[in-house]
C-alpha cells in the first residue's frame, strides 16, 4: 500500500464505508434486473457528487478538490470491490483529464465545473472497431469555414447513454496508423446529427454506439491543436487506464477475498476446502499476483501525480497486470466455488462479466504488452 | 486411414445405402441446431428419422441386438460414423441414456432391467437424468445423504439432488441413494425411478449464462418399486464410478461427437479461430494474425488441440480390444475441458468489443453465442467431477495409491 496522506486515508475509508452501505454488489444486480439504459443509479451518483468525488482530480479553480490521481484511484478501487456503477472513470477521470490537458481557458471554464460537480457526464469516444486502436482512428473531421463537420461512428462508448458531452477523436489529416492528424473535439450529446443506441453489454453497464452524421461544430469545439490531438489523447488515455486499473485491482481483491472466505467455510471429504494444499497454493498464487498488481497500479497513479517521465510505460504495465490478475482471479472465483459459482444467484458471474469488459477497455493486455515492448525496445 | 477389409467395405456400402434411403435431405447438417433444442422438434422428417434410427439401433450402434442395439463391432461403428459424416447425417438418439446410463445398464443391470430399460434409450423415447450431486456432496460425491429406506414392498426416498441436468425434461432418473448410514462408500445404492412419481419436485437453476440446463430436484416420500434397484444393495458406488468413466469419456469428446472438435462440452463456438482472428484483428503484410500476443496464444491452442485430438485417436485405438473407458478418461476430461474453455476465452479476446454483448442490437448471433458459450463452458471444469477431482484420480493412479473416486 502506498504511503497515504491523512486526507487520502480518510477518503479511502469513507469510500469503503459508503460503497459497502450504499452500493453493494446487490445494487448492480438490481440495476441489471431493472434494465436501465443509463447503467448506473442517478440518485447514488448525486450522493457521490455531494462527497466531491467527481472533482477529485479537477483544479480548485474549476470547482474540484485537486486531490490527484492516486486519490481518485483509491476511490475507484473501492468502487471496483463491489462493482459499483458510476461515470467516475469515463467522466470524472477520462473527460476531465482531456479537458485539463488540452482545454483552453474557455473550454475549461465551460465544462470542468459541471463535470466536477457531477452535473455533466462527459466521456471519451475513441474506439471504432472490435479492438482499441487509437493510432488507427479513421473517423473524419472535415474543416469548414465555420469550423468542422464530423462524420462516422464510435463504438462501446462508456456511459454513452448518460453522457452530455463526448470527447471525440477524429482525423483532420493523415492516414489511419499515423498519430499525426488526429484531432479531438468536444461534442455536446444534443448536437444535431448525434445519435446513440444503447449496447446491452454483459456487465449491464451503460455503453452505447454513437453515430455522428455530418455534425457541424464551431472552431471552438477543437480540443488542443488541429492534427495535434495525440498529444492530449495519449496522456488522457494513460491516466484513464491507470484509474481503470485501480478499479480492476479492487474487483480482483474483492473476488479473491470472497473466494478465500468460501474455502474457509465449505467442507468436502470431511475437511474445509482451505485445508487442501492444492487450493492453498492457488490462493497463494493469486495473492502474489494481486500484490504485484497493486504495486504497478499505485506506481502509475503516483507517476501521474508527480509528473514523472515514465507514465506511458507504467500505465501499460498497470493495465497488463490488472487485466491478467483480474482474468485469473475472476476465473478462479467461479472454479473454486464450484457449481454454486455457476449460478446466476451468486456474485461470481457478475465479477466475471464485468472483468472481461474492463480487460478490453482502453486496450487489452495484448495491446499494452506490445506497447510496453515498443517503449522499452524489446 | 487404413483400407477397409472386404467385410468392412461391404458394410460401408450397406451403411451408405441405408443412409441414402432413410436420412431425410431436409435434416442434412442440422444436427447441431436440432439437438440443442430443449424441447424436441416435431418436424415430420425428424420424427420419421428418429423412428427409423431407433428401429435400426444405429443411435446405439455397438449395443447388443437383443436389447435393440445395432450389434455392430467397433470398426463397423467407426465406418458408420464416417458415412454419416459424409452424408451430413446425425444421430437423433442421444442424451444421458445413450452416453452414460445405457452402457452402465448393460454392464450392471439384471437381464430383466436391460430388457425393460434399454429399448426406450435405443429408440429415444425415454429421457434419463442423473441424480448424483447434492448441495453438501459435490466433489465429495460419496458423502451424499439422500435417504432410501426399505419399506418391505417398496423403497422410500427422501432428500434432494442438485445440478440434475435436464431434470425438467427427463422421464426417468438414475439416482445414487444412501441405504446405509453407518458406512460411506459402502452405504450407497443405485436406484432407478420415474420422474412422475408422487413426491418428485424439480426447480431449474438459472446459470451465469442466462440458461437453466441444470435443476434442483427434491424427493419427498417417493415410493419406488423394489425391482428398480440396480446392482446389489449398498453396491452402488462401484456402479457410479463406472458410470462416471462413461461420463468423462463423453465429456472429453472421445465418442467422436461434436465435442471432439471444440474440446469438450457443448461449447458452440466458431470452429476456425484463425479465420476469426483475421476477420476481427486483421493480418500483417505476411498474412499473419496482426496481434503478435494473440497469435502466440492461437499457436499454443492449435498445438494443444492437435495433440488432444491425437490422444483421443490413440486412446480409441488402444481401447479397440474392448474393455471400454479407462482411468485415462480423467486425463481426457481435463485436457478437453481446459481446451474448450481456452478456445472460448480466445474467441472473446479475438472479438474484442464485439465479444462483450449480452443481447440486443449491435452484436450478431455468433458474437452473442460466443459470450453465452463462454459462460456456459465455465462448467466444463466443474461438472462430471471437477478438474481438481480428476487431478486427484490421476495423481493417485500415478503414485500407486488406493482411490475411492
Amino acid at each position: 500500500m502506498a504511503a497515504l496522506t491523512e486526507e487520502q486515508t480518510l477518503l479511502r475509508d469513507s469510500a469503503r464505508a459508503w460503497v459497502k452501505d450504499k452500493s453493494p454488489v446487490s445494487a448492480l444486480r438490481k440495476l441489471r434486473d431493472a434494465g436501465t439504459p443509463l447503467g448506473y443509479d442517478a440518485a447514488r451518483w448525486k450522493e457521490m457528487a455531494e462527497m466531491g468525488w467527481p472533482g477529485i482530480i479537477v483544479p480548485e479553480a474549476h470547482g474540484g478538490s485537486e486531490f490527484g490521481y492516486l486519490s481518485l484511484g483509491l476511490v475507484l478501487e473501492e468502487m471496483g470491490r463491489t462493482l459499483a456503477a458510476s461515470p467516475l472513470v469515463s467522466s470524472s477521470l477520462g473527460a476531465a483529464t482531456a479537458l485539463m490537458l488540452g482545454g483552453n481557458a474557455a473550454q475549461k471554464e465551460k465544462y470542468l465545473a459541471p463535470i466536477a460537480a457531477g452535473e455533466l457526464v462527459g466521456t471519451l469516444a475513441i474506439d471504432e472497431g472490435p479492438h482499441h486502436a487509437p493510432e488507427r482512428i479513421a473517423m473524419k473531421a472535415k474543416k469548414t469555414d465555420a469550423g468542422y463537420t464530423l462524420s462516422g461512428a464510435k463504438t462501446l462508448v462508456a456511459e454513452g447513454m448518460a453522457a452530455g458531452l463526448f470527447v471525440v477523436a477524429a482525423r483532420t489529416s493523415g492516414r489511419a496508423g499515423s498519430t499525426d492528424g488526429v484531432s479531438l473535439f468536444l461534442v455536446p450529446a444534443d448536437a444535431r446529427g448525434v445519435k446513440r443506441a444503447a449496447l446491452q453489454t454483459m456487465d449491464s453497464r451503460g455503453h452505447a454506439q454513437v453515430t455522428f452524421k455530418a455534425v457541424k461544430l464551431g472552431a471552438d469545439a477543437l480540443l488542443g491543436g488541429e492534427g495535434q490531438g495525440w498529444q492530449v489523447l495519449e496522456p488522457t488515455l494513460d491516466r484513464t487506464r491507470a484509474g481503470l486499473a485501480a478499479e480492476m485491482l479492487g474487483m480482483a481483491a474483492a473476488a479473491f477475498e470472497q473466494t478465500v472466505e468460501y474455502l474457509k467455510v465449505r467442507t468436502q471429504f470431511g475437511q474445509l476446502l482451505s485445508t487442501f494444499q492444492a487450493l492453498q497454493h492457488r490462493a497463494a498464487k493469486m495473492f502474489t499476483e494481486l500484490e504485484l498488481t497493486r504495486s504497478a497500479v499505485e506506481a502509475a497513479l503516483q507517476a501521474i501525480d508527480t509528473g514523472a517521465n515514465d507514465i506511458r510505460e507504467l500505465a501499460s504495465l498497470a493495465k497488463v497486470r490488472a487485466s491478467e490478475t483480474l482474468h485469473l482471479v475472476s476465473n478462479e472465483m467461479v472454479q473454486m466455488h464450484g457449481g454454486i459459482g455457476m449460478t446466476d444467484a451468486h456474485d461470481a458471474g457478475l465479477y466475471l462479466k464485468r472483468a472481461r469488459v474492463v480487460e478490453a477497455a482502453y486496450g487489452n493486455a495484448a495491446y499494452h504488452k506490445e506497447r510496453f515492448a515498443r517503449l522499452n525496445g524489446i | 486411414m487404413a483400407a477397409d477389409t472386404p467385410e468392412l467395405a461391404a458394410f460401408r456400402d450397406e451403411a451408405a445405402g441405408w443412409l441414402a434411403a432413410n436420412f431425410p435431405a431436409s435434416l442434412k447438417n442440422r444436427g447441431h441446431i436440432m439437438l440443442n433444442l430443449n424441447v424436441e422438434t416435431d418436424e415430420p422428417d425428424f420424427v420419421q428419422w428418429k423412428q427409423r434410427m431407433g428401429e435400426k439401433g444405429w443411435g446405439t450402434p455397438t449395443w447388443p441386438r437383443q436389447y435393440g442395439g445395432g450389434g455392430l463391432s467397433r470398426d463397423e461403428a467407426r465406418v458408420l460414423q464416417q458415412e454419416m459424416a459424409k452424408a451430413g447425417a446425425w444421430s437423433p438418439i442421444g442424451g444421458m441414456g445413450v452416453m452414460m446410463f445405457g452402457p452402465t445398464l448393460l454392464e450392471y443391470g439384471s437381464e430383466e432391467q436391460k430388457k425393460r430399460f434399454a429399448p426406450g434409450i435405443v429408440n429415444g423415447t425415454t429421457r434419463w437424468c442423473q441424480g448424483f450431486s447434492e448441495p453438501g456432496a459435490g466433489s465429495d460425491l460419496a458423502s451424499l445423504a439422500t435417504r432410501c429406506e426399505d419399506k418391505g414392498d417398496h423403497w422410500l426416498v427422501n432428500g434432494s439432488k442438485i445440478w440434475t441436468s435436464g431434470a425438467q425434461y427427463a422421464d426417468w432418473i438414475f439416482c445414487l441413494v444412501r441405504t446405509d448410514t453407518t458406512r460411506k462408500h459402502e452405504g450407497i445404492s443405485f436406484l432407478l425411478f420415474d420422474m412422475k412419481s408422487p413426491g418428485v419436485e424439480v426447480r431449474p437453476i438459472k446459470l451465469i449464462s442466462g440458461n437453466s440446463p441444470f435443476c434442483e430436484t427434491f424427493f419427498t416420500d417417493v415410493k419406488v418399486p423394489k425391482d428398480q434397484l440396480m446392482g446389489p444393495l449398498n453396491g452402488g458406488w462401484t456402479i457410479a464410478k463406472r458410470l462416471l468413466q462413461f461420463e468423462r469419456q463423453g465429456l472429453s469428446g472421445a465418442n467422436g461427437g461434436p465435442a471432439g472438435g471444440t474440446g469438450g462440452g457443448t461449447n458452440r463456438g466458431p470452429s476456425d479461430l484463425v479465420a476469426l482472428a483475421r476477420k476481427y484483428v486483421g493480418q500483417d503484410k505476411d498474412g499473419r494474425v496482426a496481434d503478435p500476443a494473440l497469435r502466440q496464444k492461437l499457436i499454443d491452442n492449435a498445438i494443444r488441440q492437435k495433440a488432444f485430438g491425437l490422444t483421443l485417436q490413440r486412446a480409441a485405438a488402444e481401447a479397440k480390444g474392448g474393455g471400454g473407458p479407462s482411468s485415462a478418461t480423467s486425463v481426457m476430461k481435463n485436457a478437453g475441458a481446459e481446451l474448450g474453455q481456452e478456445r472460448a476465452e480466445l474467441t472473446l479476446e479475438i472479438m474484442g468489443n464485439q465479444g462483450l454483448g449480452w443481447e440486443g442490437d449491435g452484436f450478431d448471433d455468433l458474437e452473442l453465442g460466443a459470450v453465452r458459450g463462454w459462460l456456459g463452458g465455465k462448467a466444463f471444469t466443474i461438472y462430471g467431477g471437477s478438474s481438481e477431482i480428476q487431478n486427484n484420480i490421476i495423481a493417485k493412479r500415478m503414485l500407486g495409491m488406493l482411490d475411492h473416486q
